[in-house]
């Protein structure tokens, strides 16, 4: 309970230093709803964007009598196109997440949480709609919709290792998927398919604690995965380091090959160092119109 | 017992156990180290790899060997491992252990101890009761008692610091019945050793433990042909050996310290040896005791008293030598007395009394001039013996006729008498017993004394007490009288024969040996100390140790001459009336037997081996072996992280990093150097920065004033540290004073005052005399009286207009420096000093102001930055620019002040040398 008091705070903290983000939206379709903030165009929405002479073809409804009584032509009132982009996190909640090699470092769900409520807090700020992957929490925008997502990214999953959820994705909206992706790829592969195929595109951020990376290991040493699904012993644990990292340097390379090719983004962010750099790369690329 | 070498163990059967070995060995190698479980989400990625090697899954060798190790020492030390063991022989019975517990014991007294201890312990395993003697004490019958109430007591036994009296005694106190005895002895034949080894082995079996070791004996310094005679006793008499002899007194700053030192060289199969040891009188009046260097024995230290002593005695004839007999010489019988026993000064009183003697002997004189007499007052009231004697002179003088004489005992009635001539009646008198009371009481008074002449002693009502030596007819023939804490002795008849027989006699070196004039040069003689009662001053212990006898009764006289050492005789120092006599344990003619014990007697050395029980420290070998297991077992099997093995690494390395410290750093030249090459303007750090950087900047200002303007051409100032740097090496301090400075430490202080006394000058500066007047109220003023406080500061004032500093250079009659304060104060002109008739100046010419005292923040209007522009802003436009140029002035006349002291001062006395100069 304490850490779903702390979790916001710090992920408002986190997010303090940066603007309002607004995300990129390329695929401006009629689908796309109503927001909050202008589009820096005419368009759809409340705010005051311009006067414009009057055309042919616009309807007498449209035009602004105020502004016409005090010239001779008619103008129209034209509004700023305001749009909200539709953003979808998941946030890992396997039992993987749950790890870390320090004692005095914070696990990597504690950094994946900080980093999507972070994420989501300046999203909102920016007027855009957040939720939760698997419509476990449906995106909205609003200051309230903070609240949902803290309580919401508390959750443990009871899985080893999860695997995306592309489900509840709103077409041509933006994903963002944290994870160790230590588990099986074929998951991840899946969901960025059904992703890219309702348009949606995002970033993947690989959260590793820097035992993973480093393979501190030695002796004999019985290995297992944090739910005790997975298990491997060796005599000589020092032995198996470079063959280990080798195997997690193909994974990465592999989820960015996966990432380019479905246009979206893939960081590599270890526990051991700050959130901040981590969020300003998540931050630009939702901000990225590419 | 199972013995393997000097090794024997205990319990040999639990050596079986290292059989085991191999089998653990076998064990051990098989079991691989345990596996750490790890929860690791990256084992997704570690499945299906497999190990390189399967070989490392067994225990290293060595770690291996390592515990073998520790278990092969734990086996070993369970078996009961002994160093040297010693058979123990049962015995029953009661035992008896006696000690000799004499001075020749206490050489090797802990040694001896512990093997009585090694028994008793040995006789409570057994059961048997024991008793303990010492045969130095007073003969008593043994108790036997269990042996554990014998245990702490025996730590406290100490021995004595004289030998048995008489072992027989023992013999008697012995109780009937059986019983084995164990004989300390102390390797010397004592009266009675042989009855009394008699009647122990009629008791049962006789043990003795003789130390190999020899027993070395100092006999008492005698004092012969103008040397200390020394000789050393030691039993037994073996290889040639040299041992030291040490002379201990105190020096004149009243500390006990070794004197001199001789070797002693015995000669292969020589039980003496002997030595003789020059020394200057001076010196050898010091010496309180000899001493074998590094034996503990009483025996081996030989107090010194008063015989070793020579005093000064100065000789004075009223006649000068007459071209007649020696033998009539009023000062051949003193000098022949004498020469032996006493430093000889001749000369005349004047130049002895410079000498300070213990006694001035006065042979017929009469007539002392006044100065002659006032001396010899001041040196008897220190103490001396002013030793008169009479003659015709003195008879025919008016001396002490009328008046008392203060060098006079007595008053003398005129003439003197004659008895027994030719031409008076009467026979010649004879000396009368010496009064009790009289130094001289106790002397045997030979009849061949007789007196023929005297001077007579007016009567008087303190004649009786004054009188020391009377004759048959109760006329004084010697007199004393105390002078401050001296005394006047007058002996009423001549130094020569002329008078009387008494310096004919050995009666009259007696007396002037009680007289303390000589020194006694024959050993302890009853007749010498009957009669009185010596009291002990200074004990010794059986180890010679001295302490302070405290309230111990005193001892009768012959008691001290013969009486045999014991407890109520101590060895030590006893004080009478005015001599000491030392009473050593080894007497002039003591001889040292060796002890001979018949063949049945076992007797038993200290050489044997002491027996060691290994079995803790094979324990601890095996405890620290299993330790080291932890850490490499923990190593091995990857649990000891990485930060705690560098920790453990850096832990056994740390000693060495600390004794690479310990080898202080030579202090560094490079300051000295650089501060003594070039004349070098200093400033005291303070503890804020930026006024340590104007203090600099002022003084690189004024530097650069001086080199431009005087031949003073002085190089970057420096900023000391009073607590770290030497002060020695700048002329002149300047220290700015900030309210925040901590006062410096006492050994700064001592710093800053050598540096004040020895010609340093500073210039404390508070920088606030733009707001502060004469007093020291701001917060600067405050923390200078605080900081001036414990400097040796001379008594100040405002300058005087009259200052030297006003005209070393430039002429000036205020010293700007950023503020304007008049308020500036030096050392303070003394009281006297007058302004000469014509002169400007009054005359100062000495001293160099130590301080000066201001607050118009100098280092500021001088100061410039790297460029030579000024940093700071004086006063305004013209004006104050000016001022800057005074305050460079004072700048000048200070720093040349500093480097010439009076040199302009003694100008005032120029018109005076010209004008000598002119005629």
């Amino acid at each position: 309970m304490t850490e779903t008091l702390s979790l916001r705070p710090r992920a408002e903290a986190l997010g303090q230093a940066l603007p309002p983000l607004l995300a990129s939206a390329d695929h401006l379709a009629a689908t796309v709803i109503l927001g909050d903030h202008g589009r820096r165009r005419a368009g759809m929405g409340d705010e005051f964007w311009q006067y414009r002479p009057a055309h042919a073809g616009d309807s007498a409804r449209m035009i602004d009598w105020r502004r016409s009584a005090r010239s001779d032509a008619h103008f129209v009132r034209e509004r700023e196109w305001q749009a909200a982009q539709t953003v979808t996190l998941w946030v890992d909640a396997a039992r993987s997440m749950g790890f870390t090699g320090d004692r005095a470092r914070a696990s990597k769900a504690d950094r994946a949480r900080l980093l999507a409520l972070a994420l989501a807090v300046l999203l909102l700020r920016g007027g855009e709609r957040v939720g939760l992957a698997g419509q476990v929490v449906p995106a909205r925008s609003g200051r309230g919709q903070v609240l949902r997502l803290a309580d919401a990214l508390e959750q443990d999953g009871t899985a080893d290792y999860g695997a995306p959820d592309a489900t509840g994705m709103v077409t041509h909206g933006r994903a963002v998927f944290i994870s160790d992706f230590l588990g099986d790829l074929a998951g991840v592969e899946a969901a960025i398919a059904a992703a890219s195929d309702k348009g949606v595109r995002g970033a993947l951020v690989q959260v590793l604690d820097p035992a993973e990376e480093d393979f501190p290991f030695d002796g004999r040493t019985i290995f297992e995965s944090m739910g005790g699904s997975l298990r491997h012993e060796t005599l000589r644990a020092g032995d198996l380091r470079g063959r280990y990292m080798a195997r997690l340097a193909e994974r990465k390379a592999r989820l960015e090959t996966l990432a380019r090719a479905s246009g979206w983004h893939y960081h590599c962010h270890h526990t051991g160092l700050g959130a901040q750099p981590a969020l300003l790369w998540l931050y630009r690329a939702l901000e990225r119109t590419s | 017992m199972w013995m393997l070498g000097p090794l024997g163990f205990t319990a040999p059967l639990v050596l079986l156990g290292l059989i085991a070995l191999p089998i653990l060995w076998l064990l051990l190698r098989a079991v691989p180290p345990a596996p750490i479980r790890r929860r690791f989400p990256g084992v997704a990625l570690l499945l299906g790899l497999t190990d390189d090697e399967t070989e490392t899954d067994k225990t290293p060798w060595w770690l291996l060997l390592l515990r073998a190790l520790a278990v092969a020492a734990a086996i070993i030390a369970f078996a009961g491992p002994v160093l040297n063991p010693q058979e123990r022989q049962a015995g029953d019975g009661p035992l008896l252990i006696l000690f000799d517990a004499s001075w020749a014991d206490a050489r090797d007294w802990p040694r001896r101890i512990d093997r009585a201890q090694a028994l008793v312990d040995e006789a409570g395993r057994e059961g048997r009761s024991v008793a303990v003697i010492r045969l130095t004490d007073a003969p008593e019958v043994p108790v036997f008692q269990a042996a554990n109430a014998w245990g702490e007591r025996l730590a406290g036994l100490v021995p004595n610091p004289w030998a048995p009296a008489d072992l027989a005694d023992w013999a008697e106190a012995l109780p009937e019945g059986g019983f084995s005895s164990f004989w300390l002895s102390d390797g010397v034949d004592h009266p009675g050793r042989d009855t009394l080894l008699a009647a122990l082995e009629s008791r049962g079996a006789v043990t003795v433990f003789e130390s190999p070791r020899p027993v070395l004996a100092l006999k008492p310094a005698g004092f012969a042909d103008g040397e200390v005679q020394l000789s050393a006793l030691r039993l037994p008499a073996g290889d040639a050996v040299t041992v030291d002899v040490a002379a201990r007194g105190l020096d004149p700053a009243g500390i006990e310290r070794e004197l001199a030192r001789v070797p002693l060289n015995f000669t292969a199969g020589a039980g003496e040896a002997e030595a003789a040891l020059s020394l200057p009188p001076e010196l050898r009046n010091r010496i309180a005791r000899f001493e074998v260097a590094g034996i503990r024995s009483a025996g081996a230290i030989s107090l010194t008293d008063d015989s070793l002593k020579r005093r000064k005695v100065a000789l004075i004839a009223g006649r000068d030598d007459r071209e007649e007999l020696q033998l009539l010489s009023p000062t051949h019988y003193l000098r022949q007395a004498l020469e032996p026993v006493a430093e000889l000064i001749d000369g005349s009183l004047a130049d002895v009394l410079l000498a300070s003697p213990d006694v001035i002997v006065l042979a017929d004189v009469a007539r002392l001039s006044q100065a002659e007499t006032d001396g010899i007052l001041d040196w008897l009231d220190e103490g001396g013996l002013l030793l008169r004697f009479a003659g015709p002179r003195l008879a025919a003088s008016d001396l002490a006729r009328d008046a008392a004489d203060p060098l006079m005992p007595v008053r003398l009635r005129e003439g003197g008498r004659t008895v027994g001539g030719a031409m008076s009646w009467g026979e010649p008198k004879a000396l009368a017993p010496f009064a009790e009371g009289s130094p001289f009481f106790g002397l045997p008074v030979p009849d061949e004394v007789s007196v023929t002449a005297q001077v007579l002693a007016q009567p008087d009502p303190e004649l009786a007490s004054r009188t020391i030596a009377a004759l048959a007819d109760g006329t004084p023939l010697v007199t004393r009288n105390e002078v401050g804490q001296g005394q006047v002795v007058l002996v009423h008849v001549t130094a020569n024969a002329e008078w009387s027989t008494l310096p004919l006699s050995g009666l009259f070196v007696q007396m002037l040996e009680r007289l303390a004039v000589s020194t006694r040069t024959a050993a302890l003689d009853e007749a010498d100390l009957a009669g009185q009662i010596w009291a002990p001053q200074v004990v010794l212990d059986a180890f010679g140790l001295l302490s302070d006898a405290g309230d111990m009764p005193g001892v009768d006289g012959t008691l001290l001459a013969s009486g045999p050492l014991g407890p109520g005789l101590m060895p030590g120092l006893y004080a009478g009336e005015d001599r000491r006599v030392a009473l050593n344990v080894i007497g002039a003619d003591t001889v040292l037997a060796a002890a001979d014990w018949p063949q049945q007697v076992v007797i038993e050395g200290l050489e044997a081996p002491q027996e060691q029980a290994l079995k803790g420290a094979f324990l601890a070998g095996g405890l620290g072996l299993l330790l080291l297991d932890i850490l490499a077992a923990l190593w091995v099997s990857g649990r000891l992280g990485r930060q705690v093995g560098v920790a453990l690494l850096l832990l056994a390395l740390l000693p060495m990093p600390e004794a690479g410290a310990q080898e202080a750093p030579l202090p560094d030249d490079a300051f000295a150097l650089e501060a003594t090459t070039e004349v070098r303007l200093a400033y005291v750090m303070t503890d804020d920065g930026r006024v340590n950087d104007i203090a600099a900047a002022g003084l690189r200002g004024i530097g650069m004033r001086l080199f431009e303007r005087t031949s003073v051409e002085p190089a970057n100032p420096i900023g000391v540290n009073i607590e770290s740097d030497e002060l020695a090496f700048f002329p002149f301090l300047y220290w700015p004073v900030t309210a925040t400075q901590p006062l410096p430490s006492p050994t700064a202080y001592s710093k800053l005052n050598d540096y004040l006394r020895t010609g340093g000058m500073i210039l404390f500066d508070t920088r606030d005399g733009d707001v502060a007047g004469l007093g020291g109220a701001s917060p600067e003023g405050r923390q200078l009286q605080r900081l001036a406080a414990g400097l040796d500061v001379p008594p100040l004032e405002p300058i005087p207009a009259d200052h030297v500093l006003t005209r070393t250079f430039y002429l000036l009659q205020d010293f700007p420096g950023r503020y304007t304060s008049p308020a500036l104060w030096v050392e303070a002109a003394p009281p006297d000093a007058e302004q000469a008739e014509g002169m400007p100046f009054r005359n100062l010419n000495d001293g160099v102001t130590p301080v000066v005292i201001g607050g118009n923040d100098w280092a500021a209007a001088w100061a410039v930055d790297d460029r030579g522009v000024p940093m700071f802003p004086v006063g305004r436009g013209y004006a104050g620019e000016r001022q800057r140029e005074i305050s460079y002035r004072f700048g000048v006349n200070l720093i040349m002040h500093v480097l010439t002291g009076n040199y302009k001062s003694d100008q005032v006395h120029v018109p005076a040398l010209l004008e000598r100069l002119g005629q």
